[in-house]
């Protein structure tokens, strides 16, 4: 009996171990929302082999389009995790820049014509150019929060303000179509490959960010930077250089997302595209158990949270709810997971534990 | 002669300038009074008629109410973003209440603020107490509002209730202030009854923050928590009363809202927690907390919205121009407080 007991305890010590690291909080959301959605319906989890119109082989199911829909909220994730981890605040530009950084793309690609069937420019070179554009409205926003020590949120509120409009002006106030087919392939399928591609870009973002910060010195500057920029800067980090550089990798992330979002239509429109991603964005990395006032972070738990804000999406339309009325769900799951990842109440929480487990461990022994 | 004078600057002296929330709050009153001059000088037309102003007022009565709810929670250190989108939702609440649940005017007052209340303990009792992000509470209450407007009604109508048509159209004079238009008649100038609420609320709120100890107590905690602590301020509760207000607010600025368009839908109010928090900012508050003064607020509504009236009058129609000369105006303000305040902080050290 006694050994048991120890194993039971050994197993609740490891159980509690597990809920104090970061990972826990996304993981868990996941978990309990696989469950739900196997209990009310397990085909949600089925995935089919077909062809689409086209005539080649796709992989369709719920599964495959969260994995494919969350690309883009998981790219923006990685960088707006650094830059809350950096300069504790977050970028609520990002869904505007999204907007500028498309615009680019279409203008480069459809110089001033509205639908062209040939483009004027290779595909990499839109790309590239949109990506240094991007970078440019990042670093402007860089410049404001570290050189000036404006708010983040602040700071980024003029792009958020001015982005679309800007996005307007580049295009003309028009809407320019792409029709050539190849630039389909980076946000539905490449022919013969039967997994979107999108999910390999954002595999590949994460695997980049994952060198870079295992063979740089990137994520250890960030985070001391992020606790405490005064004793940063005694220590030899420059931290105003810190913080704008994490600005121009979040402008290097929104132009890769951005790139996959005019991909998948072959147009953007600039007013409603990538509308409140900003907000989710954020909450991907609050949902990754984040502080939102910088420090210590964790990209992984950040992307994982950006693939529950999906998850959750695509279980509510399973649900049948209107779109509209989606965000009202959303918030009451996001207020419940949010509580519950509170330190005060987890403090509660673990005492009513402590409580309720001495009791359990007398009766066994009895 | 003498001796007043160099008592003044004695007097000056001892203050050593002037303090962080009265500097912005001059440097933004006089950028309005400078734009308004300069709109009247060189592009004349409407703005010359003093209905122009009165104008600017009726259209910004209830983002005036929510910037002011927003400087409040700012200076003590928070941040709500669901104002706009509680302002839609008392929209459409009072709307379908009032043509469809048959309720009267007093009623729908009454779930306008009701809502607002319901927002406010909720969000105040999860930032102040469980000290959770004001930043996420927030989203997911706006996220929350929005959801909750469609659920309630997802399509956009015009309220016919008598009561509520007798009321929006209930015009106050102001003497002295007419014009004759083309034709030769006298217009007299006018506010709603929107603007009164406004002003009345401007004046409450600016002697609250300026005279009494909760309204004191809102600077001490924005500006060092800590130390309010350990004045002896209950900070949680004085955290509690912040949100709990700008949620009131923005229950009451929903309902002037609600009464200058007279009708609900979804997308009513969208962006107006952004147009709040800029507001603010022009006006002087600054995020960290702290800093701030509600009439700078209400400077800093009239000049976004001079600013927008100057570029329609400028015939820069397509919509994107108001928006860029609107970030520009931000980011200017908010160049210009930070070097002042590095300056002013400079020379103290």
């Amino acid at each position: 009996m006694p050994q048991t007991a120890r194993r039971k305890n050994k197993f609740v010590q490891g159980l509690t171990g597990l809920a104090k690291k970061q990972l826990f909080i996304p993981f868990v959301a996941l978990m309990l929302l696989v469950i739900i959605n196997f209990i009310a319906d397990p085909s949600f989890f089925s995935i089919t082999l077909g062809t689409n119109s086209a005539g080649n082989p796709v992989l369709s199911g719920n599964l495959i389009t969260i994995l494919n829909n969350a690309s883009e909220l998981a790219i923006l994730a990685i960088g707006m995790t650094l830059v809350t981890a950096a300069s504790g605040g977050q970028d609520i530009s990002v869904g505007a820049t999204i907007a500028i950084s498309g615009s680019v793309v279409l203008r480069v690609l459809c110089g001033t014509n509205t639908q062209v069937s040939t483009l004027q420019a290779p595909i990499i070179v839109a790309f590239l150019i949109s990506c240094v554009v991007s970078m440019f409205f990042g670093a402007f926003n860089g410049v404001l929060v570290a050189k000036f020590k404006i708010q983040p949120m602040v700071a980024t509120l003029i792009l958020f303000t001015a982005g679309r409009s800007i996005a307007a002006w580049i295009n003309n106030n028009r809407l320019p179509i792409v029709s050539d087919a190849t630039f389909g392939y980076f946000g539905n399928f490449i022919p013969g490959c039967p997994i979107p591609t999108p999910v390999f870009i954002a595999a590949a973002c994460m695997i980049v960010i994952a060198l870079v910060l295992k063979f740089t010195n990137l994520g250890l500057y960030v985070q001391s930077v992020g606790i405490n920029a005064q004793s940063s800067r005694l220590n030899g980090i420059n931290p105003a250089f810190i913080k704008f550089l994490t600005y121009v990798i979040l402008g290097l992330c929104v132009a890769v997302a951005a790139f996959i979002k005019v991909s998948r239509n072959a147009t953007i429109n600039y007013s409603v595209v990538a509308k409140d991603i900003e907000m989710d964005a954020i909450l991907a990395v609050a949902l990754g158990g984040n502080a939102l006032s910088g420090g210590k972070f964790s990209i992984s738990s950040s992307v994982i949270g950006a693939y529950v804000i999906q998850f959750l999406t695509t279980t509510l339309y399973s649900f049948r709810v209107q779109s509209d009325a989606l965000s009202a769900y959303k918030a009451v799951v996001v207020i419940i997971l949010v509580v519950l990842s509170a330190p005060i109440v987890r403090e509660k929480l673990s005492e009513l534990w402590k409580k309720l487990a001495p009791k359990k461990a007398v009766k066994e022994a009895n | 002669m003498w001796t007043p004078l160099s008592k003044i600057r004695q007097r000056l002296k001892n203050r050593s300038g002037l303090s962080d929330t009265n500097m912005l709050l001059i440097i933004t009153i006089a950028v309005f009074f400078l734009m308004y001059l300069c709109a009247m000088i060189f592009l004349k037309g409407s703005f010359l008629r003093p209905q122009m102003f009165f104008n600017m007022l009726n259209e910004n009565a209830a983002l005036i109410i929510l910037s002011c709810g927003m400087s409040i929670v700012m200076i003590s250190g928070g941040i709500d973003i669901s104002v706009g989108a509680v302002t839609s939702l008392v929209c459409m609440s009072c709307a379908v209440h009032l043509d469809y649940g048959g309720g009267s005017v007093g009623t729908a007052i009454l779930i306008a603020l009701g809502i607002g209340l319901l927002f406010g303990v909720v969000q105040g009792f999860l930032v102040a107490y469980l000290e959770i992000q004001p930043f996420i509470i927030t989203l997911a209450g706006m996220f929350f509002a929005r959801g909750m407007t469609t659920i309630v009604n997802s399509t956009q109508f015009n309220v016919a209730h008598e009561g509520f048509q007798a009321l929006k159209a209930t015009r106050l004079y102001v003497p002295g202030m007419g014009s004759v238009n083309r034709l030769g008649t006298y217009v007299p100038a006018y506010v709603e009854i929107g603007v009164v609420v406004a002003l009345i609320l401007v004046v409450a709120l600016f002697a609250l923050l300026r005279w009494t100890k909760l309204g004191r107590g809102f600077y001490a905690v924005g500006g060092n928590r800590q130390s309010a602590n350990m004045l002896g301020i209950n900070v949680k509760r004085t955290k509690f009363i912040s949100h709990l207000l700008c949620s009131l607010l923005a229950g009451i600025g929903g309902f002037v809202f609600f009464l200058h368009v007279g009708s609900g839908a979804p997308s009513h109010a969208t962006g107006a927690e952004m147009n709040a928090i800029a507001s603010s900012i022009i006006g002087g508050t600054m995020l960290t907390g702290g800093v701030g003064n509600i009439i700078g607020t209400f400077f800093g509504v009239l000049s976004l919205s001079t600013i927008k009236n100057i570029v329609a009058l400028l015939g820069l129609d397509e919509a994107w121009w108001t928006n860029i000369t609107v970030a520009a105006m931000i980011c200017l303000f908010l160049v210009i407080q930070s070097v002042v305040l590095s300056r002013k902080n400079r020379n103290k050290l």
